[in-house]
C-alpha cells in the first residue's frame, strides 16, 4: 500500500476510534446543561438553547444523591489510604530488593485481575454478612483496596524503581538511617508518582459499580444509588436525571485521567512525551 | 587519626566472590588508589568501608574503631558515587547543606560551611540553582563539595570522573588532587582508569578478581609490575613481554632473547637462578630503535607507525611478537623495514613462564 493511502486509513482509524469514545462523552455533557424539555423533545436540538444548570439541579435535588456522593468521596478515600498505605511498601521492596519469588509475585499481583469478581460476589456477600461488614462502607472500601492494590502495586513499583537507589545511599553515607533517607530523599522525589497512585485509586473506587450496588443496601454511593435508579425494576429514572448522573460520574475521572497521563505512559519503563 | 585497616575481608554475590579475603592498611590522610578492571572487587570494597556492603567474613576498622558493623551515618565518612546521586529535588545548596543539616549544626555555621564548600569546587553561583539546570561536570563538583564539607575522616570516592568528558576529566583531576592537598582526609578512590591512578595516588593498589595483587607507589607499580597482569594492566601502551631465557653466566645473569643476550644489572632479577625460560617484559620507552644493526638487539619488521601527538608509537614485529616501542616523533620508517630493537637491561622485567610473577618479588 502506497504512504498516503495508509496515512489516510491511519487518520480515519483515529477519528473513528476517538469518535467512538468521545461522542458518547459529548452528547452526555451535553444533555446534562440543557432542560428537560428540551432532552424530551424531538428532533432534539444539538446544542442546549438556553444552557441550564436545570438538569444538574435536578440531579443534586433527587432522593439520596447528596448522601452517595459523601459516602462516595468517604469511600474513596478510605480506599486510597488502604491501598497506598499497602501497596507503597509493596512497590518499594519490589523495586528495590530481589528475592527469592520476586517475579512469581509480580505476576501472581497481577494475576488477581483476572478473577472475574461476579464469582467472588455471593461468597463475599455472606462473608461481610458474618463479619458485619455488610452494608457498611468500611466493607466497600476494602473491596474498593482489593480491586486497586495490583495497579496501586505496579504503579508505585515503577515510581520506585525510577528514584536510583544511589541516592538514598548518598543520603546514608551523609548521616541518615535506612528510614530517614527513605524519608528525605526517596519519598519526596517519589511524591508526585505517588500521588499519580493515589488518583488513580480514586477514579477507580469511584467510579465502581458492581461491588458497591451488591455489598450495600441503605449506604450506597453514588455508582450503586445511580444503578439502582436506572436499572430498578420497571420504574428507570428520568433521562435527566440519568444525563446528569452521567456527567457527574464521568467528570472527575476524566480530568484525573488528564492530569495523571503522564504517569500512566511511563508506567512501563518508557516515558511518552 | 583516620587510618584505615581492612583484615582479611571477604564479600561473596552468589557464586560470585567479589572480594577474596583482601587486607590492606591506608595510613592517615593518604590517597589510596583501587584500580583494576571492571568487577575486580575495587567497589565492593569501598562499599564495604562506606557501610553500604555487610562484609561476609573480615573487619573494617576506621582510627581505631571497628566499624565493620557500624551503618554509614555514623562511620564519619563521605562518599561520591560514580551517578553523583546529586538530590533532583533540592537546590544545590540545600544539596551540600544536606549532611550538615543531618548533624544538627546551627543554620550560620551551615551558611559558612556551604560557602566554603562551594568556593572551593567553584560553584558559588550556581547555589540557587536545581541539579537539572546544572551541567554534567557542575553536578560533579556538587557531589564532591557535599562530601567534602562533612569534614569526614575518611573521603570515598568511586569513579568519580567516569562519567565526564576527557577534557573535563583532566580537569577535575587536577582539581581533586588541589582539593586533597587542602582538605587531607584519608581519601580512597575507586577507578578502572590507569592514568587516573597513576597521577592521583599516593598508592595504588591493583586488583584482579578480587584480590590485591600489587600495593605500591604509582612509580613502582609503573615500573616494578609484580605480575605480567599488573604489567599489560598499566601504562598506555602497556608493557611488552617477548620470551627470553635467563642464563646464570660467569659474571652475573644474562638474558637471551631471540638472539640478544641482555647482561642484567649485577644485583638485579633472578641473578643467582640456574637457566630457565622467563617472559622478558619492557616498556615501550625504554626500548631504543635503530635503523642500522646493532650488537644484541632485537630484529624486527615495522608494521605500522602512530604518531600520538609528542611520540611516535611503533609496532614492531619480532618473530611471532608484536612489540610497541615510543620514538621521537621524528622516528620515520616505512611499513616492513627491517628495525633493531635495543631493549635497557636495568628496565627489563622478568616474569616466571608459569605464574606470570615477577622474579624477584617486589624489591629489585
Amino acid at each position: 500500500m502506497t504512504t498516503p493511502a495508509r496515512q489516510a486509513l491511519r487518520a480515519a482509524a483515529i477519528v473513528l476510534i476517538a469518535a467512538w469514545v468521545l461522542l458518547p462523552l459529548l452528547l452526555i455533557v451535553l444533555a446534562s446543561f440543557a432542560t428537560r424539555s428540551q432532552i424530551y423533545a424531538w428532533p432534539r436540538p444539538l446544542l442546549p438553547s438556553p444552557w441550564s444548570l436545570e438538569t444538574v439541579r435536578f440531579f443534586f435535588q433527587a432522593q439520596g444523591v447528596l448522601g452517595s456522593t459523601v459516602n462516595s468521596l468517604f469511600v474513596a478515600a478510605l480506599t486510597i489510604v488502604l491501598s497506598v498505605a499497602i501497596g507503597a511498601p509493596a512497590g518499594y521492596a519490589l523495586a528495590r530488593f530481589s528475592f527469592r519469588g520476586k517475579e512469581g509475585l509480580r505476576l501472581a499481583i497481577l494475576g488477581t485481575k483476572m478473577f472475574p469478581a461476579t464469582i467472588l460476589a455471593v461468597p463475599l456477600a455472606v462473608t461481610f454478612i458474618t463479619w458485619g461488614l455488610y452494608d457498611t462502607l468500611l466493607g466497600v472500601a476494602f473491596v474498593h483496596t482489593a480491586l486497586a492494590l495490583p495497579f496501586a502495586i505496579v504503579i508505585t513499583t515503577s515510581v520506585f524503581a525510577g528514584v536510583p537507589f544511589d541516592l538514598e545511599e548518598a543520603a546514608m553515607t551523609l548521616g541518615c538511617s535506612r528510614l530517614q533517607a527513605f524519608r528525605r530523599v526517596a519519598l519526596p522525589i517519589a511524591l508526585p508518582g505517588l500521588a499519580a497512585a493515589a488518583i488513580f485509586t480514586f477514579v477507580l473506587s469511584w467510579n465502581e459499580v458492581f461491588a458497591a450496588s451488591l455489598l450495600t443496601l441503605r449506604n450506597r454511593t453514588l455508582p450503586a444509588l445511580v444503578m439502582s435508579a436506572i436499572g430498578g425494576l420497571g420504574s428507570g429514572a428520568p433521562l435527566d436525571y440519568r444525563f446528569a448522573a452521567g456527567f457527574f460520574m464521568i467528570v472527575p475521572a476524566l480530568v484525573i485521567i488528564l492530569i495523571i497521563r503522564r504517569y500512566l505512559l511511563t508506567l512501563w519503563g518508557v516515558t511518552v512525551r | 587519626m583516620a587510618q584505615i585497616r581492612l583484615e582479611r575481608l571477604r564479600k561473596v554475590f552468589g557464586r560470585v566472590t567479589a572480594v577474596a579475603d583482601v587486607s590492606l592498611d591506608i595510613a592517615h590522610g593518604e590517597f589510596m588508589v583501587l584500580l583494576g578492571p571492571s568487577g575486580c572487587g575495587k567497589t565492593t570494597i569501598l562499599r564495604c568501608l562506606a557501610g553500604l556492603e555487610r562484609p561476609d567474613a573480615g573487619r573494617v576498622f576506621i582510627g581505631d574503631d571497628d566499624v565493620t558493623l557500624v551503618p554509614p551515618s555514623r562511620r564519619g565518612i563521605a562518599m561520591v558515587f560514580q551517578s553523583y546521586a546529586v538530590f533532583p529535588h533540592m537546590t544545590v545548596f540545600d544539596n551540600i547543606a544536606f549532611g550538615l543539616r543531618m548533624q544538627g549544626l546551627p543554620a550560620q555555621t551551615i551558611r559558612e560551611r556551604v560557602g566554603e564548600g562551594a568556593a572551593l569546587l567553584q560553584i558559588d553561583q550556581l547555589l540557587d540553582r536545581y541539579p537539572a539546570q546544572l551541567s554534567g561536570g557542575q553536578r560533579q563538583r556538587v557531589a564532591v563539595a557535599r562530601a567534602i564539607v562533612m569534614k569526614p575522616q575518611v573521603l570515598l570516592m568511586d569513579e568519580p570522573l567516569s562519567n565526564l568528558d576527557a577534557l573535563l576529566r583532566l580537569q577535575m583531576r587536577t582539581e581533586l588532587k588541589r582539593l586533597h592537598h587542602e582538605v587531607r582526609s584519608t581519601t580512597v578512590y575507586v577507578t578502572h582508569d590507569q592514568i587516573e591512578a597513576l597521577s592521583l595516588g599516593e598508592r595504588i593498589a591493583v586488583m584482579k578478581d578480587g584480590q590485591i595483587v600489587q600495593c605500591d607507589a604509582p612509580a613502582r607499580v609503573y615500573d616494578l609490575p609484580a605480575n605480567r597482569f599488573v604489567g599489560s594492566f598499566i601504562g598506555s601502551p602497556p608493557m611488552n613481554f617477548l620470551d627470553g631465557t635467563l642464563r646464570a653466566g660467569p659474571d652475573g645473569a644474562v638474558v637471551e632473547v631471540q638472539g640478544a643476550r641482555l647482561r642484567l644489572p649485577p644485583r638485579a632479577a633472578g641473578a643467582g637462578r640456574g637457566d630457565m625460560p622467563v617472559h622478558v617484559g619492557i616498556r615501550p620507552e625504554y626500548i631504543a630503535l635503530s635503523l642500522t644493526p646493532v650488537a644484541d638487539a632485537v630484529a624486527g619488521r615495522v608494521v605500522v607507525l602512530e604518531p600520538i601527538g609528542s611520540q611516535m608509537l611503533v609496532t614492531v614485529r619480532a618473530g611471532a611478537d608484536l612489540i610497541k616501542v615510543t620514538a621521537p616523533v621524528e622516528f620515520h620508517a616505512e611499513a616492513d623495514r627491517e628495525v633493531w630493537m635495543r631493549l635497557d637491561p636495568s628496565r627489563v622485567r622478568l616474569m616466571d613462564v608459569r605464574s606470570g610473577e615477577a622474579l624477584d618479588g617486589r624489591d629489585a
